[in-house]
């Protein structure tokens, strides 16, 4: 055996490269013909919201008095179609889609960042800490959403910042029970023994030892997150407490196409088409995910 | 021994307060997973502690290493009683005291890399050590244990069971404890793999000079390791004893009967052994007999046993049994 | 007299994501009535795998083919329902985990007389009787009273005793035990290894050990078979492979186990290296990389089971068999 005092040199191009558990999942998630098709397209619509400029030189609040509730027509430009106030519909649905898809991403990266925080820290101290920490949970469910997001809007005024706030603070719940569900059952696996007896300070452990590996539900959660998120926004808009004029999102494009959509449907169908499509493909992906990352594998 | 021991255990014991019901009115039972146990442990020794389950000897190991809650008696490391250290002092402590696990893979971060995860206690107790030093180390670690450091990017589930608990030894010892409790090291390898493991801990233990506190229910695996041996049963302690003279001379009917019980390759001498085979059950840990723990399955039972607990009666140098027809 | 079981060229094939995994290659096995037979090996050896496709227990992804003969009747590959037949009461199986193999769900007499009830056609009184009489033999303490408990409420030894009991109920022709005291307390190894020796003699069942402990084989096992990365390597009488091993891999296991009446020397022997990947087998000894007495011809040349002179050997030829290029170990 070699003596451990000699120093063992090795290039670092000699070294072997690991194959790593996230390597195998990603493997695992290209396979799946399902996921991959909706990640394409899903990737799709979010560079046409953002390239909009590119693909059509119409403003989102132009407004085109001799062409009120056109139907789609390529030749015009007009793609989607023209609503009630003459503005062009593939424009307004692509901005809108910038801002539902923001919003999306938004809040869940806040409710990801609380929630995974919170629930961590409650399941690893457990005991009394755990217990006050998710009764504030659970006092927060029981709060009306609507009301809580009316409260804000007549304290503050309609911006969008408010509905990042709103929703945000909402997601976060669910996650931080999830979190602290799978901190508890990692807290008691030999690894996590390994490290406090290695002398690991907690917060370390914490760190770097649960919350990596409560990693898989949770990805497989923001993917699931993402689509309420975008439905909660769209219904906040639809009641009115959303964006504001002439700022829109996919959810004030269906109120407003709703409200015409026995003369001009096309104003309806486009923005619901996206919006279906958008949800249903980060389901599909979160399915997926959640297959790829199956800790049976492990 | 010479000089003051590593370590010093005094009445320890470990009690589960097993929940209660308020509304049968039933108090809580206690749970004695190790009463009142004592021994001293000296520089570069092994201990070997055997028993089966339920005798308590992983939860004794525990508690020396102060992992778990509710320890009551003394743990003296060094001169300094270890219940007096708060949870900061403690932690600085665990450099020198350190353990192996009975399940390999389940011992090591599945998303840590071989390399990060013996470099984790260098980070711990040597963070000012620059990056280029601690890989060098972790590298030299590995072949010390036998494993090829161009794997160090490799991930555990890559490793066979062995390698695994090659890395976990690795990890132990990058910081030369003065202490390393093997928890059933070998117990879930395969044979061939076994006897590789254990010439390794011995192999480091002359190279570095560490105590160990060597648990396992093999007899024939801890007669190769240690020192010396200490018998549990149902947590209290049924002898103790240098290894040639417990395995020479067993004074405790358990220690005779588990010695008698280990099966040894050989047919004839096998078969022409003679058996000594308990009757009976191991007792609930809930409610052990009374007096000596072992008395429902012991063949030398007597009606003293059921009234009085034997006390660790001392006979030769460093031999003692808790029994009290030891003679007979 | 026909043997009670008969085993010939049996591959087990498992369909993996990796691809196709060979768990037994080629195994050859007779057990005559009465007889106990000890099968040696570690993880990857397919000892178990062996005798879940003798039984029809194989998992959904593998497939067995060769030839499986009890009491001279073919069996392998039969659907369930011929199975079902002999099954439980003619050749019966105990398994390592005796928590996992009874159901939690049921009383231990639910479970017991269900054997009886199904194959000897007893009815439901005659059969907890005859129940309560077996559970006493395996020395359950107060069996009419316990025999209406729960597993759960059984210690593991117990357990395993009760699993003993029911698979003797209807005193097979055969009994496989796969590694029945694994994962019990040494002393309570002792039991059950005793209570098996003694019921099976007497009822002149055969009985194949499947175990990783030579120990346990040396007690109980007039013949053994050696297993290593799914092949047999070596076969003979229990004294002929204890004394005598004619294989490296045998000489190895031996030699590396540590053993209360050996000398202490400072190091144990090893067999370096780790057991092989059954999927990247190269065409040669599958033992070859970690064989002290490795030659050029081993690593290219997989040598074939044969018949060698010595005591074990038998009228019908088989009997003393190694797997290895080596004349004399």
């Amino acid at each position: 055996m070699a003596d451990a005092a000699q120093t063992i040199a090795v290039p670092p191009s000699e070294e072997f490269k690991g194959r790593s558990l996230w390597s195998d999942a990603w493997r695992r998630l290209l396979r799946n013909r399902a996921a991959l098709v909706s990640a394409i397209l899903l990737a799709s619509i979010a560079l046409a919201c953002v390239l909009v400029p590119l693909l059509s030189p119409i403003a989102y609040d132009d407004v085109f008095w001799d062409s009120v509730s056109a139907p789609p027509d390529f030749a015009s430009g007009h793609y989607f179609g023209t609503d009630d106030s003459g503005r062009d519909l593939f424009v307004r649905t692509m901005y809108g889609g910038r801002v539902s898809l923001t919003v999306g991403l938004v809040a869940t990266l806040v409710s990801l960042v609380i929630g995974v925080t919170w629930g961590a820290v409650a399941g690893f101290l457990g005991g009394r800490v755990d217990g006050a920490m998710m009764r504030f949970v659970d006092i927060l469910y029981s709060v009306p959403f609507i009301f809580f997001v009316i409260m804000l809007t007549v304290v503050f005024g309609r911006h969008i910042v408010l509905i990042y706030i709103a929703i945000g603070a909402v997601s976060w719940l669910d996650m931080a029970r999830i979190v602290r569900g799978q901190t508890m059952s990692l807290k008691r696996r030999e690894f996590v023994e390994a490290a406090r007896a290695g002398g690991v300070r907690q917060s370390r452990v914490i760190l770097r030892h649960i919350i990596p590996n409560c990693l898989g539900p949770v990805i497989v959660y923001v993917t699931l997150t993402v689509p309420n998120v975008i439905l909660l926004e769209s219904f906040l808009s639809f009641l009115g407490l959303g964006v504001q004029e002439p700022s829109t999102s996919w959810g004030v494009l269906i109120s407003d196409g709703a409200r015409i959509m026995e003369t001009s449907p096309w104003a309806l169908c486009f923005p619901a088409a996206f919006l279906a499509v958008t949800l249903a493909c980060f389901n599909f992906i979160g399915d997926g995910l959640r297959d790829a990352l199956d800790p049976k594998d492990r | 021994m010479k000089g003051p021991p590593l370590l010093s255990v005094r009445d320890l014991s470990v009690h589960f307060h097993m929940a209660g019901s308020w509304l049968w009115r039933q108090p809580g039972a206690v749970l004695k997973a190790v009463d009142e146990v004592s021994f001293d442990l000296a520089p570069g020794e092994t201990l070997g502690l055997v028993g089966e389950s339920g005798c308590g000897k992983s939860t004794l190991g525990r508690a020396v290493l102060r992992l778990l809650p509710n320890i009551q008696g003394r743990v003296v490391w060094l001169g300094e009683d270890l219940a007096k250290l708060d949870e900061e002092a403690m932690r600085r402590k665990r450099r020198e005291m350190q353990i192996v696990f009975q399940d390999p893979l389940a011992a090591l971060d599945p998303r840590m890399t071989v390399g990060e995860i013996i470099a984790e206690p260098l980070r711990t107790f040597r963070p000012d050590m620059p990056a280029a030093e601690s890989k060098a180390k972790v590298q030299a670690m590995m072949a010390g244990v036998g494993l090829l450091p161009q794997q160090i990017n490799r991930y555990p589930h890559e490793f066979s069971g062995g390698q695994c608990q090659r890395i976990g030894i690795a990890r132990a010892m990058i910081n030369e404890p003065k202490l390393v409790v093997c928890d059933e090291p070998v117990s879930a390898l395969d044979v061939s793999i076994q006897a590789q493991i254990v010439n390794l801990l011995m192999d480091l233990q002359r190279q570095y000079g560490m105590s160990m506190i060597f648990i396992s229910h093999n007899l024939s695996v801890v007669r190769h390791v240690a020192h010396r041996i200490m018998v549990l049963y149902l947590g209290r302690v049924a002898e103790i004893a240098d290894r040639d003279q417990l395995y020479r001379n067993p004074r405790h009917p358990y220690t005779q009967a588990l010695i008698s019980a280990v099966p040894i390759p050989d047919p004839d001498l096998e078969r022409a052994k003679a058996r000594l085979i308990l009757k009976g059950d191991l007792p609930s840990p809930l409610h052990p007999p009374s007096g000596c723990a072992f008395r429902t399955r012991c063949p030398k039972a007597t009606s003293l046993c059921a009234e009085r607990r034997p006390e660790l009666t001392p006979l030769e140098l460093g031999h003692r049994v808790a029994c009290h027809h030891w003679d007979k | 007299m026909d043997a009670v079981l008969e085993i010939a060229d049996l591959q087990v094939r498992f369909a993996t994501p990796e691809g196709e995994v060979a768990a037994v290659n080629g195994v050859g096995l007779t057990v005559e009535p009465g007889e106990t037979v000890g099968i040696v090996g570690e993880s990857g050896s397919g000892k178990s795998q062996v005798f879940l496709a003798v039984m029809g227990l194989l998992a959904s992804n593998g497939k067995a083919a060769g030839s499986v003969k009890f009491q001279g009747e073919e069996i392998l590959g039969r659907p369930a329902s011929a199975l079902n037949q002999i099954r439980g009461a003619r050749m019966s199986m105990i398994f390592q985990d005796p928590m996992t193999s009874l159901n939690p769900y049921l009383t231990i007499e639910r479970q017991l007389t269900e054997v009886l009830v199904t194959h000897r056609a007893m009815s439901r009184g005659a059969a907890r009787t005859a129940a309560v009489d077996m559970l006493e033999r395996v020395q359950i303490p107060e069996a009419d009273r316990r025999i209406g408990h729960y597993p759960f409420e059984f210690s593991g030894g117990m357990r395993q005793r009760a699993m003993v009991a029911m698979a003797l109920l209807c005193q097979p022709e055969l009994l496989i035990a796969d590694e029945p005291t694994t994962a019990l307390d040494v002393t309570v190894q002792a039991q059950i290894l005793a209570l098996m020796a003694e019921l099976t003699r007497g009822a002149r069942t055969a009985l194949v050990l499947i175990t990783h402990d030579l120990g346990v084989v040396a007690g109980l096992c007039d013949r053994v078979m050696v297993m290593y990365a799914g092949r047999v390597v070596e076969t003979g009488a229990v004294r002929d492979i204890f004394h005598r091993p004619q294989h490296p891999y045998t000489a190895g296991l031996l030699a590396s186990m540590p053993r209360l009446d050996s000398d202490l020397a400072t190091h144990l022997q090893t067999i370096p290296g780790q057991p092989p990947n059954l999927q990247r087998l190269g065409p040669g000894c599958a033992f070859a990389e970690r064989c002290p007495r490795v030659m050029d011809r081993c690593r290219v040349e997989r040598p074939l089971l044969r018949t060698i002179s010595g005591p074990g050997a038998r009228q019908d030829g088989e009997g003393r068999m190694k797997a290895c290029h080596l004349e004399e170990l």
